[in-house]
Formats: C-alpha cells, sequence, structure tokens
C-alpha cells in the first residue's frame, strides 16, 4: 500500500503552521505502518487535545480524539477490550507530561501494549505558546515573559522509571530514525515510547529567537547524538537519541488473558 | 415453602451487590473503576466475577482514567461501566461530557455521600441531584435513574445499559450510601425476564459510506466497533455526520439539538416511577432513593389513621418527568420534596406543578438517613399543626 492510501486525503492541507514539525511526524508514522504493511482496520489511533492531537484526524484508521491529557486512558479501554488491534497514541508535551503525566506513568507501569509518541515542541502551540514541562528553564514562554524557572522532565529518564519497555527519542531532523524508531515501538510488545523533539516555529521559535524552521532543524541536528557516541561524553549538553530500552517484560493483556484462565479454573 | 419459592434465586445482599448482579445480568464486559467509599464493594464484587466470566475489569489510576477506559471500550463493542462516589464523579465529569457528545453508550454509577468535597464518606446524602444534571460543561441532556429497594436496584441497572444502548448515551445510576450498604432479599430475576436492548450494529456493508453521527428514521445511530470495516472518527468537537470537527453554524446547532431532543422527546418512556396511594392523595409526598423507604413507612402508617396521604417515588430523575407529577399533583393540597439536602429535586418539582407555592421541602442535611418521623414533623410544621 501506497502512504497515500492510509491518510484522508480530503482534509489536507493539514491545519499545523508552515513549518511546523508535526506534518514530519505523521509522516515518518505513515511510513512506518505501511511499511509494516498494518491493516488500516486492525489500527486505532488516539489522541488528545492540542496540535499534536490533530494528527487523528488525518490518518484513515480508526480514529479517537478524546479530550486534554487523557489520551492513554481511553487507548487503555480500547486496547483491553480489544488486544488484537494495533492501539497507536501521540501527544504533546503538555498532552502527555503535564496534564497527562499521571496516565503516562501508569500506563507505562502497567505495561500495556500501547505506542506512545510524544510529540515535544516544548510548548502549548494550539493556545497560544505557553510554557511546558518540557520547556526547560530560562525559555521564554507567553507565560513566562521574564523566564522560566519550572524545571523540565527528561522524558526518557520518566519513561524508563515508570517501566516502559521501549524507550526512544529521536527529532524531525532525522526522518528515517523517526520511521525507523516507530516501527520498531509498534512492533515491540509491551508499552513503547517514542520522544520526538518537533519545532514549532511559531511560538517556541519566534519566542526564544532560534530562527524559523530550518535553523530549528539545524538545531536538533546539532544538539543531538547518537545513544553512546563519544561526543556526548567530551559535551554533557548534547542529547541523545536512539534506543534507550528494549526489554521484554509480561505484557498487560496477555497477562490479563493468563488471568482469566486462572479465574476460569478456579 | 412453596415449589415456585423454593424454585426462586433468593439472595440476602448489599444494594451495591444487586447493582453488581445486574451489571452482569445486562451483559457487562468491560468495568474500568477506582476505589472509593461507599460504591468500592461494587469494583470487588466485579473484580472476581468478571474474569471468571472471561470479561475484563480493570482498576485504573483514578477516576478520570476509569471513566475514559469505558469509554474506549465501549467504542470496540462491548458492554461499559464504572462505578464512584461523590469526589470521583466531580472528577469523571470532563469525560462524561465526552460520552455525550460523541454519543458513547455507558453506565456510571454514583453512591451518593455526604458532601461537598470530602464530606461524609460513609454517610449518606443526596446531594449530587444537580451535579448528575448539570456536572459537565456546556449544554446537554442526560439520564440519571434511582432506587430505593435492592429489587428496583436490580431493575433500574439493567435498564441503565438498556437506555444506554438505545439512545447511545451515557446513563447514570443515583444510588446512595443507605441503599448502597443495606441489606436485603433480592429476588434474582431469570435470564430473559428482564428484557435486554444489545448493542446496535450497522448493516452498511463494507466500502458503503456509513455515518455514524447521522440517526435513522426512528433516531437510533447504529454503531459500527472499533476494529469492523468501517473506519470512522470520534471526537468531543462539534462534528458532522462522518463524526469529523466542523464549526459549521448549522451543523453545531443541529448537532446541539439532536443531542437534546434525543433524551427530551423520549421522556416518557425514560420515566420510571412507583405511586402509593396516591389516587385520592391530598397530601403528596415525592422521593427517590433511600430517603423514600422513609416516606412510604410513614405513608403506610398514616393511610391505616385514614388520613389521605400518597407517595411518588421517582425512579427517573433526569430527566425530569415534568408530566407525570404534574398529572399526579392536580388535586393535592400539600406535596412535600423529602430528600438529603439543601433541596435539589424540589426545584424541578416546582416548575412542573400548577401550584409550586404548595411544594415544599422535607429535607435531612446531616447525612443520617432522614426517618418517617422526620417526615413527620415537618408535615405537622408544614399544616401548621406543631410539631
Amino acid at each position: 500500500m501506497s502512504v497515500h492510501d492510509y491518510i484522508r486525503e480530503r482534509f489536507f492541507p493539514h491545519m499545523w503552521c508552515a513549518g511546523c514539525g508535526h506534518g514530519t511526524v505523521l509522516n515518518g508514522l505513515i511510513r512506518a505502518v505501511a511499511e509494516l504493511g498494518i491493516r488500516k482496520g486492525n489500527l486505532v489511533m488516539v489522541t488528545g487535545i492540542g496540535c499534536s492531537a490533530r494528527i487523528s484526524g488525518y490518518v484513515d484508521f480508526h480514529s479517537l480524539h478524546t479530550i486534554h491529557g487523557r489520551a492513554l486512558a481511553f487507548a487503555t479501554g480500547v486496547k483491553l477490550s480489544k488486544p488484537e488491534l494495533h492501539v497507536i497514541v501521540p501527544m504533546g508535551d503538555g498532552d502527555g507530561l503535564s496534564i497527562g503525566g499521571n496516565h503516562f506513568i501508569h500506563a507505562a507501569r502497567r505495561n500495556i501494549n500501547l505506542t506512545a509518541l510524544i510529540m515535544n515542541n516544548r510548548t502549548y502551540g494550539m493556545t497560544g505558546g505557553q510554557f511546558s514541562p518540557m520547556s526547560g528553564l530560562g525559555i521564554k514562554a507567553s507565560t513566562a515573559p521574564y523566564e522560566n524557572i519550572d524545571n523540565s522532565f527528561d522524558c526518557v529518564e520518566l519513561a524508563k522509571a515508570a517501566g516502559a519497555t521501549f524507550v526512544a527519542r529521536t527529532t524531525t531532523f532525522h526522518v528515517n530514525q523517526l520511521s525507523e524508531l516507530i516501527k520498531a515501538a509498534i512492533q515491540h510488545k509491551g508499552f513503547a515510547v517514542v520522544e520526538i523533539f518537533t519545532q514549532c516555529p511559531t511560538y517556541f521559535g519566534r519566542k526564544n529567537r532560534l530562527g524559523g524552521a530550518p535553523e530549528m532543524l539545524k538545531i536538533f541536528k546539532e544538539r543531538t547524538v547518537p545513544v553512546g557516541s563519544t561526543k556526548k561524553a567530551e559535551d554533557p549538553s548534547l542529547i541523545e537519541r536512539g534506543i534507550f530500552v528494549e526489554i521484554e517484560r509480561p505484557e498487560y493483556c496477555d497477562t490479563y488473558q493468563k488471568l482469566i484462565e486462572r479465574a476460569q479454573e478456579g | 415453602m412453596s415449589e415456585q419459592v423454593r424454585e426462586q434465586d433468593i439472595r440476602f445482599v448489599q444494594g451495591n451487590e444487586a447493582c453488581a448482579l445486574a451489571a452482569m445480568y445486562a451483559g457487562l464486559d468491560f468495568y474500568a473503576g477506582y476505589p472509593i467509599t461507599p460504591s468500592t464493594e461494587i469494583a470487588e464484587i466485579l473484580a472476581e466475577r468478571l474474569p471468571a466470566m472471561g470479561k475484563k475489569f480493570i482498576q485504573m489510576e483514578d477516576e478520570i482514567a476509569s471513566m475514559c477506559a469505558i469509554i474506549g471500550a465501549s467504542l470496540t463493542g462491548h458492554k461499559v461501566m464504572t462505578a464512584t462516589s461523590g469526589p470521583g464523579f466531580s472528577l469523571m465529569q470532563e469525560a462524561l461530557g465526552y460520552a455525550i457528545m460523541a454519543e458513547i453508550p455507558c453506565v456510571i454509577v454514583n453512591v451518593q455521600r455526604g458532601g461537598p468535597s470530602t464530606g461524609n464518606p460513609t454517610h449518606v446524602s443526596q446531594g449530587d441531584v444537580n451535579q448528575a444534571r448539570w456536572g459537565t460543561h456546556g449544554d446537554h441532556a442526560i439520564v440519571a435513574l434511582s432506587a430505593s429497594n435492592h429489587q428496583d436496584v436490580f431493575r433500574m441497572t439493567v435498564e441503565a445499559f438498556n437506555i444506554a444502548e438505545t439512545y447511545r448515551t451515557p446513563v447514570i445510576l443515583l444510588f446512595d450510601e443507605v441503599v448502597g450498604h443495606l441489606r436485603e432479599k433480592l429476588v434474582m430475576p431469570k435470564p430473559g425476564e428482564i428484557p435486554l436492548v444489545e448493542r446496535l450494529h450497522t448493516s452498511v456493508r463494507e466500502g458503503v459510506n456509513y455515518h455514524p453521527y447521522l440517526p435513522r428514521e426512528d433516531g437510533r445511530l447504529p454503531m459500527s466497533d472499533f476494529g469492523d470495516v468501517h473506519r470512522y472518527n470520534v471526537t468531543g468537537l462539534f462534528h458532522d455526520m462522518w463524526g469529523f470537527p466542523t464549526d459549521k453554524p448549522e451543523l453545531v446547532e443541529e448537532l446541539m439539538r439532536h443531542l437534546i431532543r434525543k433524551i427530551d422527546y423520549a421522556a416518557v418512556s425514560l420515566t420510571y416511577h412507583k405511586a402509593f396511594y396516591l389516587d385520592d392523595a391530598r397530601t403528596i409526598l415525592i422521593s427517590y432513593g433511600s430517603s423514600a423507604r422513609s416516606a412510604l413507612a410513614l405513608v403506610e402508617r398514616m393511610r391505616q389513621r385514614g388520613q389521605r396521604i400518597g407517595l411518588l417515588e421517582l425512579q427517573t430523575i433526569w430527566p425530569f418527568p415534568n408530566q407525570l407529577v404534574r398529572r399526579y399533583t392536580e388535586h393535592a393540597e400539600v406535596i412535600g420534596v423529602v430528600e438529603m439536602n439543601m433541596g435539589q429535586l424540589v426545584q424541578a418539582v416546582r416548575l412542573a406543578v400548577k401550584k409550586p407555592q404548595r411544594v415544599y421541602l422535607i429535607n435531612r442535611i446531616d447525612n443520617r438517613l432522614i426517618t418517617d418521623k422526620d417526615i413527620r414533623q415537618t408535615l405537622r410544621a408544614i399544616q401548621g399543626k406543631g410539631v
């Protein structure tokens, strides 16, 4: 199947700003799904609220556009009630790690077979560029006019600590890696997290004088290194990308099935 | 013991157990919940029973997640329920609104306790009546049912599932701590004794345009499960008949009217009630839930003394049965609304009756069950007889 078969072309051009990285994430996601050859009818995309959440409108899967921060909770209901479905849950950094932070750690803890994508642009784009828990110290935002004094999360460390069994990170500059990591995440049996740095030139870039989309992509290129790179040892401020965790552990729906068998013996 | 009695499956159960048994009778496939007093027994019973039936129980991280999870599971074609109490019901409100907007069948049990806030977890109140009606933001219709005894808890729980499936709507079961924790007899209905409504699936074939949000002539909207041949969008935004977001004024208005009308137009068939001694009653008590038990006890005692008093027990709280209340209270001189709050349903009664000046609140607000004696004292005060 061609990538076009996986999108709802009648809704294009999409609503994201010129230069936004979210379209690149959509592209990488569709390529991953197409290369895996997953039947569209077996795919459910669950999203929350925000720029990121609009991605579910553009894919020709079963699509569930829910409320702010709760996509993983809805997805848990979908998955546990019909485990044969592939459930992909793209979230923004505010959606997934601020208002949805609790659901994120608990979905990871359960190791339920969901593919969670954190489209991290370090801001709330839909509402006009407020700071998020991923913005970091010193960042300017519409609600941090002097500068942000909130510490940020490290999504990878958070996912690891919470029990996710697949944890990866990449950026919208590294489009091939993006697609490959999403593929691996979908194929992984268990809770899989892929953090994707994506640029918001409209708010994050403008407010922090980072230039437009090309300049922001260049930062992704220059400030990230492959996992285990020696450059990281020389310059600890560099951010690693690649696969951080890939382990096998009992998956929630599988374990639930065993629980059913035990309950039925009793 | 007669043969007939012996054949019956008679149990001595809590109201919460009657609710759990009824949910399984109705075909509950998926339950998500979070522990909270005084509703926890429902979760505990289902945690044991559902897996043994090959069905799913999940304890979520909070009530928000519980409500979201049942909506997700409903979309894969399953009958779903959650149960909670005051604070948990507050947390569920946003997702409840989502289920209204996206028209997702689901059942939410609220075993009411004292509030606001943490209030009085182990004691009774009926303070969530208006929250059930207006707890989630925005204009909407809602269905909320109640019951005063375990036979009715069973019946109303089954009806809640039936209504949820028929109208593609969340249905709230507004029980209370007394009914939830009281133990009394329950005669288990036999399979088939209470008719069940199953999910209406679309007959539209693969490749043919399916409209998940286009009502049929009879007003019903056939569904297609996630995983089946039709792929569509579900959203909490105003949407078109395919489920895709729209802000076109005419479509926004049309959807709003549809969401209200599908419940309002069905109000009569959604009305469950019990009439006790109302034919010649001049004093009419209106009540629901555990307070209706006390009201009935008083009515029966006063009837023995020849007083023309009756009770209208409302089992459907929302949509409020305006016509029914108006009809029954036409000749009433005193209409006493018995409830354990500062006066919630009494407001709806005043709007429904011909002579609102004859409507009085008879309440108790100390999180203890209102007694027949309490009701009698207030009635005497209303009638100028002194206390």
